[in-house]
């Protein structure tokens, strides 16, 4: 396949560290407007495959191209966000003495510069969108209240309105349900498959009934590669990812 | 509504200290110059000066919580811009004195004459204005801080490690003024001041209007970062203090943000160290002390970092502190400054007004509890974004 037909384009992408091999020659392919899982015991690289591709962390050797042609390891986190990759952390990471609406106009898509933003004042357009966010992540009433005393699930959830507000083209999801209650994962599965209408998203989860939920192509990872690709019931039917990750 | 309420009232707690400051800008000097000394109404000179000189501290502490409060970068040398400000102020003041210094040399000030120097360095040529002296006033601090942030920032340097560097940045400055080769009066640094544009500095007026400048110095800075802190620029910094790589993958450029603010600071502190030096009638390396550095950082957390009045507070009341215990028990001092960090470290994280602003809340909540409101747990303290415990703690 070629890397310009794409949306991302990873290709015998390694990285070590220490003489540990995170990510080992993977390889992975995400068209425009596709949703995937990603699943995967611990340590098989999920995380360090979000880092690669935000830019965190640079391959030792391998491709990844976005759009089809821009190199994103030339690129540092910031240009890659303002590229439109958005990235949500295994850990909801919400700025807490912000309220929740001030979080919204801080991911809010537009210039980034410190002297656009010393005179920055909000427009009616930019109102009209964190409104309409603060209704889609149901924390419209909530939207005066300090980030630091929502609850877990709610902080998740204006992780992902901090995405939407971001506007990207690519979403990368780390473990959106981990510590939800069943009623609030329903919920999360609901919201990305409506996100998913517009844009494309990777989401990593271990939670198989949440994957089974999203009915999605599923990528296993094992040791920093790929183990297998397909539909979930065909990923977990494979002996070898019953083997090393879903057990017998 | 309520939150709506607190916003106004942080805005309006700037505007109030602002009211003060220009109050006692005027206020001050008139007791000083137009009250007869038998009246106990009057200020005498001295005092004038020394609330002059806790004015150009409290100006440091703003310009440090600017950095620290409201963007989680601990300087530990922020004594090294308020001491350059000073030097560039001190060397005006050198070339003022002209022809009536001892040795009566009409250029070289005495120390150079003692060195047997012939003629005067290059960097010293220009200070004999004033406009030259006080632009240097701002742009060599502001230059040292941008070089010194553009390559620590850029690096991803944070948190304890900024923090030992900076102390490094104003101790190596330390020794380099301290020496004669360097050209800024060695170990004596510059004294002997005789005239600031044309008037004479021992005069009551001139300390007069010297007091009147730097409370009017610090309202401008009290206005200046209750600006930035309300601006979207404030609340991208406040963002970097709480969560930095958060801020990175929203596509913001943290390092850029930080060198704003930093050198922003950095000028500030300068501003400060140039009121200070005519005022105290002496500049020397010793401003340079890491000790000194660490001594404004307590003057931040008493009076509570982060909430830009807090620290005008802290400085003022420590410094009362200081010049008492120093004079009532010299050998105390000490034990009593490390005391109060350990307890208001302990006690009082968010300092003197912390303590106000979580009274208040209390107050807010009990209120609203009676007029049976839905109500968020805490909303924002008194209209200022309050530190988390651990500002450091960027990750």
């Amino acid at each position: 396949m070629k890397a310009k037909d794409t949306l991302l384009y990873l290709d015998g992408v390694s990285v070590s560290f220490d003489g540990f091999r995170a990510i080992n020659n993977l390889s992975l392919v995400l068209q425009s407007g596709e949703m995937r899982a990603i699943i995967g015991p611990n340590g098989a690289g999920k995380t360090t495959m979000m880092d690669i591709i935000t830019g965190k962390t640079k391959p030792d050797t391998g491709d990844v191209y976005f759009n089809g042609t821009v190199d994103l390891t030339g690129h540092d986190e910031a240009d890659i966000a303002m590229l439109g990759i958005g990235r949500k952390f295994q850990k909801p990471t919400v700025f807490e003495s912000h309220t929740v609406e001030d979080n919204l106009v801080l991911a809010l898509s537009g210039p980034r510069s410190a002297l656009s933003a010393l005179f920055h004042r909000q427009s009616k357009d930019e109102a009209d969108r964190i409104h309409e966010i603060l209704y889609t992540i149901r924390l419209f009433e909530k939207r005066h209240w300090l980030a630091a005393n929502l609850s877990h699930g709610q902080k998740q959830w204006l992780e992902i309105g901090m995405l939407l507000a971001q506007d990207p083209k690519l979403l990368l999801v780390d473990e959106p349900v981990a510590g939800m209650t069943d009623a609030e994962t329903a919920e999360t599965a609901k919201l990305l498959r409506d996100i998913a209408r517009t844009r494309s998203v990777i989401v990593v989860e271990h939670d198989m009934h949440f994957v089974r939920e999203l009915d999605v192509k599923v990528t296993c990872l094992h040791e920093g590669s790929v183990l297998a690709e397909g539909s979930l019931d065909h990923v977990s039917n494979d002996p070898r990812v019953i083997e090393v990750y879903l057990g017998r | 509504m309520i939150t709506q309420w607190f916003f106004s009232h942080g805005d309006r707690r700037s505007l109030i200290v602002i009211a003060i400051l220009l109050a006692i800008a005027c206020l001050v000097p008139l007791l000083n110059l137009l009250v007869p000394d038998t009246s106990p109404l009057h200020v005498p000179t001295y005092l004038v000066s020394l609330l002059g000189k806790y004015l150009t501290y409290a100006m440091l502490a703003v310009a440090l919580d600017l950095v620290w409060g409201f963007c989680g970068i601990l300087s530990l040398g922020h004594g090294a811009f308020f001491a350059l400000g000073g030097y560039a102020m001190g060397m005006y003041l050198m070339r003022q004195i002209g022809p009536r210094g001892v040795y009566a040399d009409p250029v070289l000030p005495d120390f150079m004459v003692f060195l047997n120097w012939k003629e005067l360095p290059w960097f010293w040529h220009g200070f004999d204005h004033f406009w030259f002296a006080a632009l240097m006033v701002v742009l060599v601090p502001g230059a040292l801080a941008f070089g010194f942030g553009w390559l620590a920032f850029r690096s991803r340097v944070t948190g304890v490690y900024l923090s030992i560097i900076t102390q490094a940045l104003t101790y190596a400055l330390l020794l380099a003024f301290f020496r004669n080769d360097m050209g800024f009066g060695g170990n004596n640094g510059l004294t002997d001041f005789k005239d600031i544009l044309g008037f004479n500095v021992q005069a009551g007026t001139t300390r007069s209007a010297l007091f009147a400048a730097t409370a009017l110095f610090l309202a401008l800075a009290v206005f200046v970062s209750s600006f930035i802190i309300r601006s979207k620029l404030g609340k991208v910094l406040v963002g970097v203090r709480d969560a930095e790589s958060r801020m990175r993958f929203l596509g913001y450029r943290v390092d850029r943000y930080k060198l704003f603010v930093w050198t922003i600071s950095a000028m500030m502190a300068g501003i400060a160290g140039a009121l200070y030096v005519p005022q105290v009638g002496i500049i020397n390396p010793s401003e340079f002390e890491p000790a000194n550095s660490i001594e404004a950082v307590i003057w931040v957390a008493v009076g509570g970092r982060g909430t830009i009045v807090g620290p005008i507070i802290g400085a003022v009341l420590v410094n009362f502190g200081k010049t008492y215990f120093t004079a009532a028990f010299p050998e105390i001092w000490l034990f009593a400054l490390g005391a109060l960090f350990i307890l208001v470290t302990l006690f009082l994280p968010k300092g003197i007004l912390g303590l106000y602003g979580s009274w208040k809340t209390r107050q807010a909540n009990r209120a609203a509890r009676e007029d049976d409101e839905i109500l968020p747990p805490v909303v924002k303290q008194n209209g200022t974004l309050m530190p988390t415990p651990e500002p450091q703690a960027a990750e």
